[in-house]
C-alpha cells in the first residue's frame, strides 16, 4: 500500500485532479485513468495501486462539478482519501460513488513518511502511527447510499420495490 | 424559537416541514434539474434504467448544449447527437440546441429559474439562480442520473453566512470587482457547505451583477449564494412576461441564526484582479499594474451579459486592441448577443479589434478555441483561474471585471480602469 500525500497543499482543485480539456471526451473508467491527478502528481496514475491512500489538505475536490476524479479514484480502488476538509459537490459525489472520504485535519497533520496507517471505518476512527483520531460518520440516511454500492444502486433497489409495490 | 435562514425556510418549505435546522437531511423534488454536453454521459449510465423505468417527468430536465459548441470532434459530435436523440424520445420542452447560449444564462432568461424554488444542475455554476431569490446548487453526473429516473434527492441544511452590503458601487468599479474582494477575504474553502445570503443596499445591484456575484459563491465553496426578491427582481421577470403571482418568494427571518455576519461598505470596493491559480488570490490592480497580457476574454456565464459589453464598449470606442494582445468576444447567449447588434455595442468592440465567438462557453474550460499556448498569459472575465483551465498547464489566468479587461486590452497590460 502507498500513502500519496498531498497533506501540504490546500486547494486541490478538480481541474489537478482531472483536466477539464478532457471532460467531454472520457467518461469511462479506462478513458479517465491515464489523465487521474495529471496536473498534480504526473507519477500517480502510472503508479496508483488497490487500497492506496491519498492525504490533502482543505477543501480537496473544490472547483466544478466533475464525478471523473471520483470515478477514476475509485475504479483504481483507492481506500480512502483523507483531507483536512473536502469541497461539497466532491462530498456528494464521492457518497454517490461510494468512495471513502475521512475528514480528519490532525491524521493529516500528524502523518509523516514511513508512519503506519489504519482505519476504522465502522467506529469512524483512524490511527497514523502511535495515534488515533475520530472522524465524523455519514448519517444513516446517507450510509444507505454507500451500502448500497453507490446511488445509482441505491436508486435500482428503490425503484425495483416501488414496481413490485404496484 | 429563533426564526430561520433563506437555506432553512426554502427546504422546510419543500421538504413538506414547519422547521428544520442546520444539519439535517430532507429529501426535497427539485423544481428542475439542469444538463449540459454531459447530459450524454448522464444518459449513457442509465440507458437500460430508462428503458425498465421511464423518466421520472419530461418537464423536468432542462438540456443545454453549449459547453463545447458547434462540436469540435468525432467525440463531441456523437456527445451532442446522442443528447438530440433523448429529447426527441422521450419529448423534454425545455431543451437548447447550440447557439442559444450558455446553459446558466437560458435557465434565467427563460424563466426556468424562479424565486422560492430550488433548481439543481450538474455544473458547478448552478448557484448563479441565487440572484433571483432560487435555492440553485451543483450536482454531480450520478446524481443528475438518478434524478432523471426518480425526481428526488437529498440535502443536509446548510448553515449560512449573512453579508450586508452597504453604498453602491463608485464608477468603473464593478460587482465582480466585489465578488474578488469578498472570495480573497473569506477564502476558496471559506463558504464550504454554506448558504451565502446577502442582505442590506441591494437596489443599486442589476440582476446582472446579482447574478455575476451568485454565479462565483461555488468559488468560496458556497452551496447556494442568495439575493432577496425585490423590485428589481420583479422588474427583471415582468421583462420576460412573468407576472409575480407565479412565484413564490421566500427570505430569511429578521431573527435567523448565522455562524457569521459580515458587511461591506461598496463605495470602498476598487478594481480587483484574481491572480493564478486561485481565485481567492486577489488583490487591488495597482498591485499588478503593467503585466504583460496576451489575450484578452470578455463574457462566460459571470461576465457575458450586456451590461458587460456595454461597459466594456464604454473604454473602447474609437480605441484599437493594443497589437501585443487579442481580444475575444464571447456573448452569454443569443439574446445578448442580438441586443448588443442592435445597439451598436458589438461594433465597437469588433471595430476595435474584438474577436466574436458563438454563444456558449468557448475559451472558458479549455476544450477548445482560445487555448492559450505555454507562458502565455490571459486576463479573463471568467469565474476561474486554475492551473490547466484554459487547456494549458503551463499557461496564466488572470481575473478581472468587464472594465479591467477593456482597458488592459487597449494597452496590452493590465491597466486601471479608472485612469482610461
Ligand atoms: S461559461 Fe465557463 S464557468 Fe460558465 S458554464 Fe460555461 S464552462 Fe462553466
Amino acid at each position: 500500500m502507498t500513502i500519496w500525500f498531498y497533506g501540504n497543499q490546500d486547494g486541490i482543485n478538480t481541474d489537478m485532479l482531472f483536466p477539464g480539456k478532457y471532460t467531454y471526451t472520457c467518461a469511462t473508467a479506462d478513458e479517465i485513468k491515464p489523465h487521474l491527478l495529471e496536473d498534480l502528481d504526473p507519477n500517480f496514475a502510472q503508479s496508483v495501486q488497490k487500497d492506496d491512500l491519498i492525504f490533502a489538505g482543505k477543501n480537496f475536490g473544490c472547483g466544478s462539478s466533475r464525478e471523473q476524479p471520483v470515478l477514476g479514484l475509485k475504479s483504481v480502488g483507492i481506500q480512502a482519501v483523507i483531507a483536512k476538509s473536502f469541497a461539497r459537490i466532491f462530498y456528494r459525489a464521492a457518497i454517490n460513488q461510494g468512495l471513502l472520504l475521512i475528514e480528519s485535519p490532525e491524521a493529516v497533520d500528524a502523518y509523516s513518511p514511513g508512519k503506519p496507517v489504519s482505519i476504522d471505518f465502522i467506529n469512524g476512527r483512524i490511527t497514523v502511527g502511535e495515534d488515533t483520531f475520530g472522524f465524523p460518520t455519514l448519517p444513516e440516511e446517507v450510509t444507505a447510499i454507500r451500502e448500497a454500492g453507490g446511488l445509482l444502486e441505491y436508486t435500482r433497489k428503490f425503484l425495483d420495490s416501488r414496481l413490485k409495490n404496484t | 424559537m429563533s426564526g430561520m435562514t433563506f437555506a432553512e425556510k426554502i427546504l422546510a418549505r419543500k421538504a413538506g416541514k414547519t422547521k428544520v435546522v442546520p444539519g439535517q437531511i430532507v429529501f426535497i423534488y427539485p423544481d428542475h434539474l439542469l444538463t449540459h454536453d454531459n447530459t450524454s454521459a448522464i444518459i449513457g449510465k442509465i440507458s437500460k434504467d430508462l428503458e425498465i423505468y421511464g423518466l421520472y417527468n419530461r418537464d423536468l430536465p432542462v438540456i443545454v448544449l453549449d459547453h463545447v459548441i458547434p462540436a469540435s470532434s468525432d467525440k463531441t459530435a456523437k456527445g451532442h447527437h446522442s443528447v438530440r436523440k433523448f429529447v426527441q424520445k422521450y419529448g423534454i420542452r425545455n431543451f437548447f440546441d447550440i447557439g442559444r447560449g450558455i446553459c446558466h444564462q437560458v435557465v434565467l432568461e427563460e424563466g426556468l429559474a424562479l424565486p422560492g424554488q430550488v433548481v439543481v444542475g450538474s455544473d458547478s455554476h448552478t448557484c448563479s439562480y441565487g440572484a433571483v431569490g432560487c435555492f440553485s446548487t451543483g450536482i454531480d453526473r450520478t446524481e443528475a442520473a438518478a434524478l432523471l429516473l426518480t425526481g428526488k434527492t437529498w440535502f443536509k441544511v446548510p448553515i449560512s453566512i449573512k453579508i450586508s452590503l452597504k453604498n453602491r458601487l463608485p464608477a468603473t468599479v464593478s460587482a465582480k470587482d466585489f465578488i474578488l474582494k469578498l472570495i480573497s477575504d473569506i477564502g476558496a474553502d471559506g463558504a464550504d457547505y454554506k448558504s451565502v445570503e446577502f442582505h442590506g443596499a441591494l437596489e443599486a445591484l442589476s440582476i446582472s451583477d446579482r447574478i455575476t456575484i451568485a454565479n462565483m459563491g461555488i468559488e468560496m465553496g458556497a452551496k447556494t449564494a442568495v439575493f432577496p426578491v425585490d423590485e428589481v427582481t420583479e422588474e427583471f421577470f415582468r421583462h420576460l412576461n412573468i407576472d409575480k403571482n407565479s412565484y413564490d418568494p421566500i427570505w430569511a427571518d429578521e431573527d435567523a441564526v448565522y455562524e457569521r455576519c459580515l458587511t461591506y461598505d461598496l463605495s470602498e470596493i476598487v478594481p480587483m484582479v484574481s491572480k493564478p491559480h486561485a481565485v481567492d488570490k486577489g488583490v487591488p490592480v495597482s498591485d499588478v499594474l503593467d503585466l504583460h497580457v496576451d489575450q484578452c476574454f470578455l463574457g462566460t456565464c459571470t461576465n457575458g451579459r450586456v451590461e458587460d459589453f456595454r461597459n466594456a464598449a464604454t473604454l473602447l470606442t474609437g480605441k484599437t486592441v493594443h497589437p501585443d494582445t487579442r481580444l475575444l468576444i464571447l456573448p452569454a447567449s443569443r439574446q445578448v448577443l442580438s441586443e448588443i447588434i442592435h445597439d451598436g455595442t458589438l461594433t465597437a468592440l469588433v471595430e476595435a479589434g474584438g474577436v466574436l465567438l458563438p454563444p456558449g462557453c468557448g475559451p472558458c474550460l479549455g476544450a477548445h478555441q482560445g487555448v492559450l499556448a505555454p507562458g502565455e498569459r490571459c486576463l479573463s472575465t471568467a469565474n476561474r483561474n486554475f492551473k490547466g483551465r484554459m487547456g494549458c498547464p503551463d499557461a496564466e489566468i488572470y481575473l478581472a471585471s468587464p472594465e479591467t479587461v477593456a482597458a488592459s486590452a487597449i494597452y496590452g497590460k493590465i491597466t486601471d480602469p479608472r485612469t482610461v
